[in-house]
């Protein structure tokens, strides 16, 4: 069995490698995306605030103000409120200042720390706020929320800035990661189904298993090499932030392409329509490419829009990647992640293999 | 009796709107090569298919050596479908590493390149092949696990003249080893060529099976005579002969040649350009089905 395993993974290697296209579009696309990225938003940072709100308080105070303060311009508004509450709305209420939910503290220090936001605030009677006294922004927010509330309570935080590029890296490498996986494996099953190639291995001793293992461990070390190749290439280059362990990245890269080379099996293991299948891998795709936070974050989106982000592997993929990366993460932080990724791995490869047809 | 290496035992292949395969049985001896000849949805192929053990039976069976398709089967097959795509970028060489490694036994991958006359070509992407050096190449594939049973699925269509020869003596070579060879084919001269039995199969059924020069006997113990069809007046058509008529010409099948011609005279049909034959296969399927064999 290993041998006729080994037998289809060189083969199809081989065909990977000597696709002069499909290398250009895997390692030389994602390499100039990034360049092209780094020199757009390597430059000072935007003028924009951005305070977490804790979204324990959100029910009392955060809502109305949020809105207001997210729709326009508008000047702080004057309507009535519970006494020792209006300071906060007030400040709540400021223009030319972005206020994001945070689920928790801990959440909310770390993007203090990192200065991804410039004040966390928890609103109440006094309010309390978290700033970075390394931030700039920081200092200049932390003056407009005294000069609202001069009783509001100080807690100070440190920590270097993540830049843009530091932040877009990993999405970067997650986003090439599945399109590899999903258009890798996904077109070239279907163009073996389309061309006959499948129906003569069925003549053969091979069995779907077999088969299919040998395109998902192809396909794996091809995007963990590449993977690999892109980490100490930009590294290399440009360098970028990396404050966790090299293991647990890997372990990332080999469950996400794993999770992603299942769904591109799934879709393709039935279908003989390049249509159907592109549009499936399309369908795919885009929400992944575009609700997983790769080029931005999805903190100010509504709710309902991150609970539909949480489930796509490419989430939780980047997720894990940038806490690993940005800020140091260990397993047990990444644990529900890694398990998730594990859980939709089995859970499409049983799909694809069980909905497997060799021939169209 | 020995054992048939391969017996067929009424088959039939149902779809929602079609029955392709109808109670077909037949038996392949160890060693010969059998035929299996018929126009475009006759349903050979389905039978082949079926044979092969990559198409389930509505019903039948299909027994190797006396039992149902196992797994040694299909260690023991070799199959060379009519158009087969292999992975790109590959070297001909690679291509047929590459099924050598889904096989326990098999020949060794200078053998089989050189048996088939692939030796020059072996570093060659396989992509860049001449039709006769693709079929070659699908050759050295489908004998790569030195099989004991090889399927020739119309492995010479497409090909000019000379390939088609030169392929057809590569497969004598490999009779001459004593190898049992399924062949399906649209060329009666192929056939006649290869096979030492055929079956012809039209509309999903067996309508003859023999060795081919005993049907041709057993089915005309005439001669055959053609006309342009043009030439052949509306009138005659009346004449007491056998007449078959086809899109371009008419066909008159007789025993008595001399009294046949002195009837077309009599009845004014120009013979300028009559051609005078023995019946081959064709001549055959149009006499037992009535239509043209390549429709």
């Amino acid at each position: 069995m290993m041998r006729r395993l080994l037998a289809v993974w060189h083969a199809r290697n081989l065909e990977f490698l000597r696709d002069r296209g499909a290398l250009f579009f895997t390692l030389i696309l994602p390499l100039s995306i990034i360049i092209g990225m780094a020199i757009i938003f390597g430059g000072p940072p935007r003028p924009l605030f951005k305070v977490g709100v804790l979204s324990a308080h959100r029910a009392a105070a955060a809502p109305p103000a949020l809105r207001q303060s997210r729709a326009s311009n508008q000047p702080p508004g004057r309507g009535s409120c519970p006494p020792g509450r209006c300071a906060a709305d007030a400040f709540l209420r400021e223009r030319y200042v972005q206020f994001i939910r945070v689920a928790s503290r801990r959440e909310g220090l770390m993007d203090v720390r990192r200065q991804r936001i410039d004040m966390l605030f928890a609103p109440g009677d006094p309010p309390r706020y978290w700033v970075n006294t390394d931030s700039p922004k920081g200092y200049i927010i932390q003056r407009l929320l005294l000069a609202a509330d001069p009783h509001a309570r100080r807690v100070q935080v440190r920590g270097k800035a993540v830049r843009y590029i530091d932040w877009l890296f990993p999405g970067i490498l997650a986003m090439n990661l599945m399109f590899s996986c999903l258009f890798g494996v996904g077109y070239i099953v279907l163009r073996y189904r389309q061309s006959g190639f499948l129906k003569r291995l069925h003549a053969t001793p091979l069995t779907a298993f077999e088969f299919l293992g040998a395109q998902v461990l192809s396909r794996l070390s091809i995007t963990v090499f590449i993977t690999a190749a892109l980490y100490i290439g930009v590294g290399t280059l440009i360098g970028f932030h990396d404050s966790g362990s090299v293991l647990l990245l890997l372990l990332l890269a080999v469950l996400g392409s794993l999770s992603m080379i299942a769904l591109g099996l799934t879709i393709s293991a039935r279908f003989s329509s390049e249509e159907l299948v592109n549009g499936l891998l399309n369908l795919l795709t885009w929400p992944m490419m575009l609700l997983s936070g790769v080029w931005f974050s999805l903190a100010g989106a509504p709710k309902w829009v991150q609970r539909v982000a949480d489930a796509l592997p490419l989430t939780q993929l980047l997720h894990a990647a940038r806490a690993v990366m940005l800020y140091g993460a260990g397993f047990g932080q990444i644990a529900p992640s890694l398990i998730y990724l594990s859980v939709i791995t089995l859970v499409f490869l049983v799909i694809g293999a069980w909905s497997f047809r060799w021939r169209i | 009796m020995s054992t048939p290496i391969l017996e067929v035992r009424d088959l039939v292949k149902q779809y929602p709107a079609l029955t392709a395969v109808n109670g077909v049985s037949f038996a392949v001896p160890e060693g010969s090569c059998f035929g299996l000849l018929g126009p475009n949805g006759a349903g050979k192929t389905t039978i082949v298919e079926i044979m092969e053990g990559i198409l389930a039976p509505t019903s039948g069976e299909v027994l190797y050596r006396g039992e149902p398709l196992r797994a040694r089967f299909q260690e023991e097959a070799g199959i060379l479908f009519q158009e087969t795509a292999l992975q790109n970028f590959l070297t001909v060489r690679q291509s047929v590493a590459m099924f050598r490694g889904l096989y326990r036994r098999g020949l060794d991958i200078d053998e089989v390149l050189k048996l088939c006359s692939l030796e020059k070509l072996a570093r060659r992407d396989n992509r860049k092949l001449s039709g006769g050096q693709r079929q070659r190449m699908l050759l050295a594939i489908a004998l790569v696990n030195d099989p004991a049973v090889l399927f020739l699925d119309e492995p010479t269509t497409g090909l000019d003249p000379q390939a088609r020869r030169n392929f057809w003596a590569l497969v004598q070579s490999i009779k001459a080893q004593r190898k049992t060879i399924l062949l399906t084919t649209h060329y009666m001269e192929e056939a006649e060529v290869l096979c030492d039995e055929i079956a012809i199969v039209d509309r999903g059924r067996i309508v003859a099976q023999g060795p081919p020069q005993r049907l041709l006997k057993e089915h005309f113990a005439e001669v055959l005579l053609e006309l342009p069809r043009q030439d052949f007046p509306p009138a005659a058509r009346r004449l007491p002969m056998q007449l078959i008529e086809a899109s371009d010409r008419v066909e008159i099948t007789t025993d008595d040649l001399d009294g046949t011609l002195r009837t077309l005279i009599s009845a004014h049909v120009p013979l300028k350009n009559l051609r005078i034959r023995p019946p081959n296969l064709e001549d055959l399927f149009l006499e037992l089905t009535g239509r043209e064999l390549r429709s």
